[in-house]
């Protein structure tokens, strides 16, 4: 039997992002909050200073920072006909374990999503028509307007470094023409650009696109956030995504929230403590509070009035069909909405080589890039092209580590003589734009739970069915078209096409923008949470992250996800405190 | 420094296998001289090579290559059993010699094979070893000279890469000129070797 622990006001489940950010609202709201996160402390000094940090053995390769796959993983097939097998080792995404969660080891590229990324569905077919057959994109229920005001907020929170688009409504030059409108500038300015991001905003402009910088959340100067707490300079050490930053230079909860909430009387922090299920009573409709185990073993039961899952999207939705909260969806009859609209990210890229010319990639930073958004969205015209959505086109100086990044040419061996000499040759002399498309909802995509294999507690591992869709693959083959033509005009001896091809691979690293499963919407009929991330089966349960996205978008996801936590939070605070109970009532 | 894992006629095997991966040519050290062969051994002693970190519960099954990794051993045991099928394959078939024996040009076939998928090994699946052990050996060309590879950095110094640097807003407005630092590790110069 768990032992039953003193009841708090809010419970979070994980303690990353959307957690710090709630437990900074919550708690200054008055309320007494618990996170609960199962991995372990982890801050800049202590965890990866700069004489740590920079090890790419340890944090990628040896995934230092990332869930332990031995205690829980998932299994994967690309469709149903196969038998899904354990991912035994990360490799396409990397979920985070340990405070902080992934937020200490993205590399920091900062999106809003456009307005009609949140109207897919309804915006694409007054546009374009009836969606394709098989895809189940929906409007998200809140609109950009609605959530502008808490896209300001986490800029402000991290010191977002770029440049305006579309200030209130009055298009910059030299900002993103397509994005929404924005209440006030970026808090910073961009980042120090490097060669290849001068000579890919040249090949752009030439070809009729604006080129923007891309917004960053590794300071381009010293920043004071609203709470106070203070981030330094980056000093471009080129280890940003996979690694945790040693210089506070890269917005994460550790360098724009603890410093703060930790010394509130009101919160508290339990680590190594994972949560198996969220407990409810008799009626099912409220949850009573969540049941926790400790590295020893032991189980307690946690009482709550209000419990909020804020672990990684995969968790978050295993969590829900663990906890039997909602029906888990079943491809062959359409029914069940837990694990529905499973989706990720569809990327590619053209590599540059030059002959003379000189990238020195290792001077670099995790959002450091020149980017274009003409394809991205609907902020061109899909009529006749068979797909819709799109994705940015960008060329990064993330990054010269060089187990993970080692260039070649087209045609070089895989191994041996004539590969080293390549790799020599072409190491601090190339450089990559990539494509970073949507991924749009489909029937055959969805998640629910292992029929074979089992987690370190002996509980069903959640069963991911993936592949890449009809409409992603001609989104994808359009946005390399686009950017193999500017990669041509970069000035390099030649250039490689990377396409995205073949059936999705679970291994090679493509992005952890894993999206859906616990979708958000406007009734019951069609999504697990409402506008405000409210279960609709469960009042006073909250489910944040971006398992909440219908579909993903061609933008990184944080900023999004943020955006929605603060959106959810204030729902809480001003609306749902005064009267527990439904947010939206059909 | 370091725990061992391997025999002496395993490390022998693997610098050669290693040796034609990365070879030693004009272009400076290959992989056994930058140590590749004391980093695997070093991570196969470890919690890498017990698969401390990896989900290694039955059934295992063969999985179409989008599932990767599916083997029942973990990497230390993979190792094991693979040098020594590999060796056994070619003491069968090469007249009683052993890989490292053998002509250059047929210990590229080998590995040709074994990256296609078309050598059988008793007991393991080559081109999942081979897959392994491509991974693991630019990991020991590569890695920080910690950990007993990159041995006087001559990975990092075949490409330029400078290392565990701190700080580049200096070098940031290259404009496409080289910037040649010399590398540095975590534990320091390349002088700074400590075996």
């Amino acid at each position: 039997m768990p032992r039953k622990l003193p009841e708090t006001d809010v419970v979070l489940v994980g303690f990353g992002w959307t957690a710090a950010i709630l437990a900074q609202e919550l708690t200054q709201a008055g309320l007494r909050v618990l996170a609960l996160e199962r991995g372990g402390w982890r801050d800049t000094p202590t965890h990866f200073p700069p004489t740590v940090a920079p090890d790419e053995l340890r944090f990628y390769w040896r995934k230092e920072m990332f869930q332990d796959n031995a205690r829980e993983t998932l299994t994967f097939r690309n469709n149903t006909g196969q038998m899904a097998l354990p991912m035994r080792r990360w490799g396409s995404f990397l979920p985070g374990e340990g405070v902080g969660g992934a937020g200490v080891h993205w590399n920091g590229q900062t999106y809003r999503f456009l307005p009609s990324d949140f109207e897919a569905a309804s915006h694409n077919v007054k546009r374009y028509g009836p969606l394709a057959d098989g895809l189940t994109v929906q409007d998200y229920g809140v609109t950009y307007d609605e959530l502008e005001p808490h896209f300001d907020r986490f800029e402000k929170l991290c010191g977002i470094g770029g440049v305006a688009g579309n200030l209130n409504g009055d298009i910059q030059a030299s900002g993103n023409r397509f994005e929404g409108w924005r209440s006030s500038n970026y808090p910073n300015p961009p980042m120090e650009m490097t060669f290849a991001q001068h000579r890919f905003a040249e090949a752009a402009q030439a070809l009729g696109h604006r080129p923007y910088p891309a917004p960053s959340a590794n300071m381009s100067r010293p920043y004071v956030n609203p709470l106070g707490v203070q981030l330094g300079p980056c000093s471009y050490c080129g280890f940003c995504e996979k690694y945790g930053c040693g210089n506070y230079s890269k917005a994460s909860p550790q360098t724009t929230i603890l410093p703060v909430l930790m010394q509130h009387p009101n919160f508290t922090l339990k680590t190594h403590n994972e949560v198996l299920h969220i407990t409810r009573d008799s009626t099912g409709r409220r949850a009573t509070g969540v049941v926790h185990v400790d590295l020893e073993g032991e189980t307690y039961e946690q009482p709550a009035q209000i419990v909020i899952l804020c672990a990684y999207q995969l968790h978050n939705t295993r969590l829900m069909m663990l906890s039997g909260i909602g029906e888990i969806y079943d491809p062959r009859t359409g029914e069940g909405l837990l694990g529905k609209n499973y989706c990720y990210q569809v990327v590619s890229s053209v590599d540059v080589f030059y002959e003379d010319k000189f990238t020195n990639q290792f001077a670099g930073a995790g959002a450091l890039g020149m980017m274009i958004d003409e394809f991205n969205g609907d902020n061109f015209d899909h009529a006749g092209l068979g797909f819709i959505g799109g994705g940015y086109i960008a060329c990064w100086t993330t990054n010269a580590r060089p187990i993970e990044t080692h260039r070649t040419p087209e045609g070089t061996p895989e191994w041996g003589s004539a590969w080293k000499k390549a790799v020599a040759e072409n190491f601090l002399k190339s450089t990559s734009i990539s494509t970073h498309g949507a991924s749009m909802a489909h029937a055959a995509n969805h998640l629910d739970l292992d029929p074979t294999y089992k987690d370190v507690h002996g509980r069903p591992l959640m069963r991911m069915t993936y592949d890449f869709t009809a409409n992603d693959r001609a989104m994808t083959a359009h946005l390399t078209e686009q950017a193999r033509r500017i990669g041509e005009r970069m000035g390099g001896r030649e250039i490689r096409v990377k396409p995205r091809q073949g059936p999705y691979d679970s291994m090679p690293y493509q992005t952890t923008h894993n999206t859906g499963g616990t979708i958000m919407g406007s009734n019951p009929a069609n999504s697990v949470v409402n506008r405000y991330l409210q279960s609709w089966e469960v009042p006073n349960l909250f489910v944040m992250g971006a398992g909440v996205f219908p579909q993903n978008a061609g933008y990184n996801p944080t900023g999004t996800v943020a955006a929605l936590t603060y959106w959810a939070a204030e729902a809480i605070k001003t609306r749902y405190l005064r009267d527990p109970g439904p947010l939206v009532r059909i | 420094m370091g725990q061992h894992f391997l025999t002496a006629a395993e490390k022998h095997c693997l610098d050669a296998l290693t040796g034609r991966l990365i070879p030693s040519d004009e272009y400076g050290p290959g992989a056994p001289e930058a140590g590749v062969t004391t980093f695997i051994d070093r991570q196969l002693a470890g919690f890498f090579g017990r698969g401390d970190r990896w989900y290694m519960q039955a059934p295992f099954r063969d999985g179409i290559p989008g599932q990767g990794y599916q083997s029942e051993h973990a990497p230390a045991q993979l190792y094991r059993r693979a040098l020594a099928s590999l060796d056994a394959f070619c003491r069968a078939t090469f007249g009683g010699r052993l890989y490292a024996e053998l002509e250059t040009e047929a210990q590229d076939e080998l590995l040709r094979q074994m990256e296609a998928g078309d050598l059988s090994l008793e007991g393991v699946s080559a081109e999942t070893f081979f897959g392994l052990l491509w991974e693991n050996t630019i990991e020991g060309f590569f890695c920080d000279p910690l950990y007993g590879g990159n041995r006087d950095m001559v990975g990092w110094k075949l490409v330029g890469f400078p290392g565990a640097r701190y700080d580049y807003r200096d070098v940031l407005d290259h404009n496409g000129a080289p910037v040649r630092l010399e590398p540095v590790g975590l534990m320091g110069g390349p002088q700074w070797r400590v075996d």
